[in-house]
């Protein structure tokens, strides 16, 4: 498994937020992907419909997720494609090692895979003494560095243009040292030459899958590059990593979710590149593998079905939630300490590596509840991580002053007489004192607050008293 | 009982208990019934539109992500509209292009300078020629599927990619992509690969810039047949 900085959510958070390459690498790119969500949507009326649709194939096939699964395994045999069923990262990480093995790799190209991550592969690999080369641009960025992704579908958002360019010099030192990379297209030029190379030499080619359908026993990719097919395609042997709830029932079902998928996550209107693989070459064909096998990881998930968690298994992994999340934009995604970050990685990562490691994530929220407005399976993403919040804090993992708190508040809250007394005096106290800025900057206990942030100082009267004075025609 | 089906059966055996439920044939029948005859799609309302508005979304939609449209009346004159492709674009008159029946019964004899390859794609090859099983208006997505008469690294090792597309395989939605499939290969059976291709490789990782030809084509011809 990748390290695990979640504990240490804090720290990383300080050190994202004094990171000055990271804040402008993120103000580059994550608004312009939340803005051409929103006009893609606009421009497919049926679009809320469609979510609607996605939600319920999804339920419907998790409900009956053995069934689909079996049947998934039976077409995609059929196919002449070998399935695999992983119960742990560590049956998949010894799955993909001894395919290798078998097929003698000596190098291993590899698509997009979050699973691939989830489960730790490519240190495994490489301690086999086989060469593991990410082959989509962002992920080998990050490879090269050494770092993990900081978003679900553009891992590299973190890094700027320049940091690229001292990479590739550092790095690929084959090439005249004078040569002109000024722009992202010199840039991408030069990784295309390079990863050529190692498309042309692979042995063995992993990819992960968005869908695995069950009419047909097929996989799809979902990539803009293209990368993924080559991966796929020029190897004997195809590896597709995928977990359990990536089933979807039949080819209609998989349209719907493709007319989500594009939309949601980069606002096209349908990514460059869906491919749809089943079985290895057939007998008469040219090109494709020899070989196809399929990885069906479960790690976790299955018991996420029989819990109240059991929505976030709808995912289809678009970002639009850490894309549209106040939380996610300011930090990045590193700060979560582990594979899944953003509004997803706090309801998800609990549950994979436990809430104990993880107890921060849920935390990390404002509950603006955007995530959940803004994604395509409608799973209710602050509901979750209040789930969390609650199992933090009956486990008694919540930190004393925090649960000393929550008491005082409730106790308060819980009396409402007493609660409208305090707020009288409060709320005007603080209205009056924050009268010239709006705003705080500092405030005596709120300084966790305030470093970073104005507090917004209230209006001058509180909501209950407006509300009465409304019902009684009283005019503003 | 050999490690993988042990493996398999511990993860479905998981997957019932948390569902609370059992191998029970109500449910099985449920999932048939379902694979069977899936509910009807919600289909876009531009999906339905008629042949010649499919042909202008079509159109628009590749032309937005940088590929070039051509539109010939009659199968006679896809060559020379090949060959003026290349032409412009400054490439050599070289071609390398699969079994496919409907290209290979084109009048080549029109453009002798027209030099094809036949078989699977090569590293030097800088121009690869397919025929698509289908296109589809809704989102300007050509679908193809693999195989000797259209292999599929044409599609993705050549800097180039041509690819010809009958008036009569255009069709609104996805939908009616798969029922071209389905009426090729049989339901439920598929290709090696079915590709929907909509537009030249890109990306968009460094610094969130668009560059075209990230791994696959640079450049993607599609010559829409109208006779």
């Amino acid at each position: 498994m990748s390290a695990i900085t979640s504990p240490a959510f804090k720290d990383n958070v300080r050190a994202a937020l004094q990171d000055r390459q990271l804040q402008q690498a993120l103000s580059e790119v994550a608004p312009g992907l939340a803005a051409r969500r929103g006009a893609a949507r606009a421009g497919l009326p049926e679009f809320e419909a469609l979510r609607d649709r996605g939600r319920d194939i999804k339920d419907h096939t998790l409900a009956h997720l053995d069934l689909y699964l079996e049947a998934f395994e039976k077409k995609a045999g059929e196919a002449g494609s070998h399935v695999h069923f992983a119960p742990t990262a560590e049956d998949a990480r010894q799955i993909v090692r001894t395919i290798c093995r078998d097929a003698k790799a000596r190098v291993v190209t590899k698509g997009k895979s979050m699973i691939s991550e989830e489960i730790g592969l490519n240190p495994c690999l490489e301690a086999d003494g086989l060469e593991v080369v990410e082959t989509d641009l962002g992920e080998y960025l990050i490879q090269i560095r050494g770092e993990t992704p900081s978003h679900i579908i553009a891992p590299a958002i973190h890094l700027t243009q320049d940091q690229v360019e001292a990479d590739f010099r550092r790095l690929h030192t084959g090439l005249p040292a004078g040569r002109q990379l000024v722009e992202p297209a010199q840039l991408v030029a030069e990784a295309r030459q390079i990863l050529r190379e190692k498309f042309i030499a692979a042995d063995v080619g992993i990819t992960g899958a968005n869908f695995l359908i069950a009419e047909t026993g097929s996989s799809v990719i979902v990539t803009n590059e293209g990368n993924g097919d080559l991966t796929q395609s020029l190897p004997k042997v195809h590896v597709v990593l995928a977990s359990i709830e990536k089933l979807v029932p039949t080819l209609e079902d998989t349209n719907t979710l493709i007319r989500l998928l594009a939309r949601s996550a980069t606002g096209q209107e349908i990514s460059t590149y869906t491919t749809f693989s089943t079985g290895p070459r057939r007998a008469a064909d040219p090109d494709g593998p020899e070989q196809c096998h399929i990885v069906i990881l479960d790690n976790g998930r299955a018991e996420l079905l029989g819990s109240e968690f059991r929505e976030v298994l709808r995912c289809i992994r678009c970002g639009a939630c850490m894309n549209h999340c106040p939380v996610y934009t300011a930090i990045g995604g590193h700060a979560y300490g582990w594979v899944y970050p953003g509004p997803i990685g706090a309801v998800l990562t609990p549950a994979l590596i436990g809430v104990h490691s993880a107890k921060h994530l849920p935390n990390a929220s404002t509950f603006c509840g955007r995530c959940e407005e803004v994604c395509p399976m409608k799973i209710p993403l602050p509901g979750l991580m209040r789930h969390w919040r609650e199992e933090e804090f009956s486990s008694g993992d919540t930190p004393l002053l925090y649960r000393l708190g929550l008491r005082a508040w409730a106790a308060a809250a819980k009396r409402p007489r007493l609660y409208h007394a305090l707020a009288r005096i409060g709320i005007p106290l603080l209205a009056a004192l924050g009268r010239r800025r709006g705003a705080f900057r500092r405030l005596p206990l709120a300084g966790g607050w305030t470093r970073y942030r104005d507090l917004a100082a209230p209006q001058s009267r509180t909501f209950q008293a407006l509300w009465a004075d409304t019902k009684a025609g009283v005019p503003r | 009982m050999s490690a993988g089906a042990s493996s398999r059966d511990a993860v479905i055996f998981k997957i019932r208990k948390a569902l609370g439920t059992y191998d029970s044939a109500q449910r099985r029948t449920t999932v048939a019934e379902r694979l069977g005859a899936p509910p009807p799609p919600l289909v876009p309302e531009r999906a339905k539109r008629p042949k010649e508005g499919q042909r202008s979304l079509l159109r628009s939609f590749l032309e937005g992500q940088s590929a070039t449209v051509i539109e010939v009346a009659s199968t006679t004159e896809v060559p020379a509209a090949v060959a003026r492709f290349l032409r412009s674009a400054n490439l050599p008159l070289r071609v390398r292009v699969g079994d496919d029946p409907y290209l290979d019964a084109l009048a080549w004899n029109s453009e002798p300078a027209l030099e094809r390859r036949k078989g699977p794609a090569e590293g030097n090859d800088e121009v690869g020629l397919s025929h698509a099983a289908s296109a589809v208006a809704e989102t300007g997505t050509l679908v193809l599927a693999s195989g000797a008469d259209n292999p599929v690294t044409l599609g993705f090792l050549p800097e180039t990619h041509i690819v010809v597309v009958e008036d009569k395989d255009l069709v609104g939605g996805y939908e009616g992509a798969w029922a071209k499939i389905r009426a090729r290969f049989g339901k439920g059976a598929m290709p090696r690969t079915v590709n929907f291709i909509s537009g030249p490789s890109r990306t968009a990782d460094i610094g969130g810039q668009l560059v075209m030809g990230a791994h696959g084509p640079r450049r993607l011809c599609v010559i829409l047949v109208r006779g």
